[in-house]
């Protein structure tokens, strides 16, 4: 289980600020320091306020590769300003993200068969996020089935059963579990999955910990990666026994540390 | 599969393939003139993209090799068998280190500082490097030094062999997890490779791989995993499986384990009664020199199929064996 770094995001007021301003500052600041922190892919989101989105995202990805060596996740819901960003990208990157709507997944998997980008996928449709298993895991399956389609190889998608807060909807954090344990079951090899992490504690007291507890858990269901804040360093530490307990690292006394350095 | 008739359609058979991500780190052996040493050749080891010999699934750039081990006295408790070879270079580390080189092909020497130890010679660290000095000049391979085994001493001597070959890069051993950090000093200072070894424990294995890590980053890249092997009859299955571990987490993108692996084959092997016994006292177990001579053969075999890349061994007929083993399983592959 990896952790896609979240904080450069224009939703947060230094990032939009040096979003409007063209100051480098502050994004290459942050990805550097998610980046020592244990990031495996930074989160590039221009944010709502931005009145062009595609030189917008251009932008970001530039400055954010001359600060970082990790790969990116462009995250927009304008899908020319990702593919502008896949443009430029040295890296294979990440596309965040496509819901199960047709002509949304048509033209997300052609530009993630040409760019040689990975997919994240939403367990939604045009009429919203189900509640119950069965009805999340039928959108998985489209989405699987699109990959095939698009003969992108499966395990370049990352399936996203999409938490809701806990203090709203708490019947749904078993339901992603369950998803997450029977989407691993659609396929051979099976898609990978992600999570929105942060939106499981909106609005809740002791947000960190709601996340390390539940990303734990989350991981013993088959989750691979999870967009969060990688400059959480509790999360890390909780992140790197799970990793000792489900046998995906090889036991060491410096176990915390060597996940800290390598980041998966 | 039956005899396909005349028309008959043929069935293709596609091989499963395992994709590793990751490969293991190439180290390499000695210095020549180039690399500021004097060595005629260096040799490379790792580098491997998948487990032993399945060539069909990814690269072994390197093929495994044998080094022979020499001593700066003579093994007193050395069966007859193996001590008649060196019989006439006993007196003379160089020698006999040559004898190794040119008569038995051995890829490398193994020079084991056997008479520092203060229960036998406690010869001082001068004496020791007058005969490494000796050894280099005798033969152009490059060198494993390994102290007496006996920690304090071995931080003594140690230090002035790295000094006095300071460029050769030898491969130093050996660094263990309660007593690394002098032979990891003298390695970073004079520029030589480090066995890390670890007590058939893969977590021990990598976190002393970790502490020498944050020691230099650079040495990192020269170290060698001696995992500790078993003789055959006395755990060799457990070596054998930590070893597979080793070998798994690397090509599964653990970089703190992806190393090559050494294994001190001859001096397990020759310590046991199978290897030292005679046919009087085990009836029913065969001649002792042949059976010997197997006993180090099988062993050092089946480590070559565990990802063993360096082998120090003792018999030149048990070394013979396990190189015709090797150009077998290397054939069409010899890089």
């Amino acid at each position: 289980m990896f952790i896609i770094g979240e904080r450069i995001n224009g939703m947060f007021h230094d990032i939009a600020r040096a979003i409007r301003r063209k100051d480098p500052g502050p994004v290459q600041e942050w990805a550097r320091r998610q980046e020592a922190m244990g990031a495996a892919y930074l989160d590039l989101n221009v944010g709502p306020a931005v009145a062009d989105r595609v030189p917008a995202m251009r932008w970001l990805v530039a400055v954010t590769q001359d600060a970082s060596k990790l790969p990116l996740c462009l995250d927009s819901t304008d899908y020319d300003a990702i593919e502008a960003g896949l443009e430029i990208c040295t890296k294979p990157a990440m596309i965040n993200s496509v819901p199960v709507v047709q002509e949304k997944m048509d033209r997300i998997f052609a530009m993630a068969a040409s760019y040689s980008a990975e997919i994240i996928g939403l367990t939604m449709n045009e009429t919203g996020v189900p509640r119950d298993v069965e009805s999340r895991i039928a959108l998985a399956v489209e989405l699987v089935m699109h990959c095939d389609a698009h003969a992108i190889p499966i395990d370049k998608l990352y399936i996203d059963p999409l938490v809701l807060p806990v203090n709203i909807s708490q019947d749904q954090g078993p339901a992603v579990l369950e998803t997450l344990r029977q989407i691993k079951l659609l396929s051979d090899p099976p898609p990978k999955t992600t999570l929105g992490l942060s939106n499981i504690s909106q609005g809740t007291k002791s947000r960190e910990l709601i996340n390390r507890v539940f990303v734990v858990m989350a991981m013993a269901c088959g989750l691979d990666a999870a967009i969060g804040d990688a400059c959480d360093e509790e999360l890390a530490k909780a992140v790197a026994p799970a990793r000792i307990l489900l046998n995906k690292d090889i036991y060491c006394d410096s176990y915390v540390k060597i996940f800290s350095n390598q980041g998966r | 599969m039956g005899k396909r008739g005349k028309g008959e359609e043929q069935i293709t058979v596609e091989i499963y393939k395992e994709k590793h991500r990751s490969q293991v780190r190439e180290v390499v052996l000695g210095a020549a003139g180039g690399g500021g040493g004097t060595r005629s050749h260096t040799i490379k080891v790792g580098g491997e993209t998948t487990l032993p010999f399945l060539h069909f699934e990814g690269e072994i750039p390197n093929r495994p090799v044998i080094a022979m081990e020499v001593w700066d006295m003579v093994p007193a408790d050395w069966p007859d068998n193996l001590k008649a070879f060196f019989s006439d270079v006993y007196s003379d580390p160089a020698a006999w280190a040559k004898k190794c080189v040119d008569l038995y092909g051995a890829d490398l020497v193994a020079l084991r500082f056997k008479s520092a130890d203060p229960e036998i010679r406690d010869a001082s660290a001068k004496d020791c490097t007058a005969a490494l000095k000796k050894v280099l000049a005798a033969v152009g391979v490059p060198l494993i030094v390994y102290g007496c085994g006996k920690g304090d001493k071995d931080n003594e001597i140690m230090g002035a062999l790295a000094e006095a070959a300071e460029g050769e890069n030898l491969l130093l051993g050996v660094a263990e997890p309660d007593n690394y950090k002098s032979l990891a000093a003298a390695a970073m200072a004079y520029r030589h490779s480090i066995i890390a070894q670890s007590p058939i424990d893969i977590n021990i294995a990598k976190q002393l791989n970790i502490l020498i890590s944050e020691m230099s980053s650079s040495l990192f890249e020269r170290i060698v995993i001696d995992p500790t092997v078993a003789a055959l009859g006395y755990g060799l299955e457990y070596s054998y499986s930590i070893m597979e571990r080793i070998r798994f987490g690397a090509l599964s993108g653990d970089r703190i384990l992806a190393m090559p692996m050494i294994g001190n084959v001859g001096n397990e092997v020759w310590s046991k009664k199978e290897a030292t016994g005679s046919a009087d006292e085990y009836p029913g177990w065969g001649e002792q020199p042949e059976r010997s001579l197997a006993w180090e053969a099988v062993t050092a075999t089946a480590l070559l199929q565990a990802g063993m890349d360096i082998l120090v061994m003792r018999h030149p007929h048990a070394a013979a064996l396990v190189k015709q083993s090797i150009d077998e399983l290397m054939r069409d592959h010899n890089p």
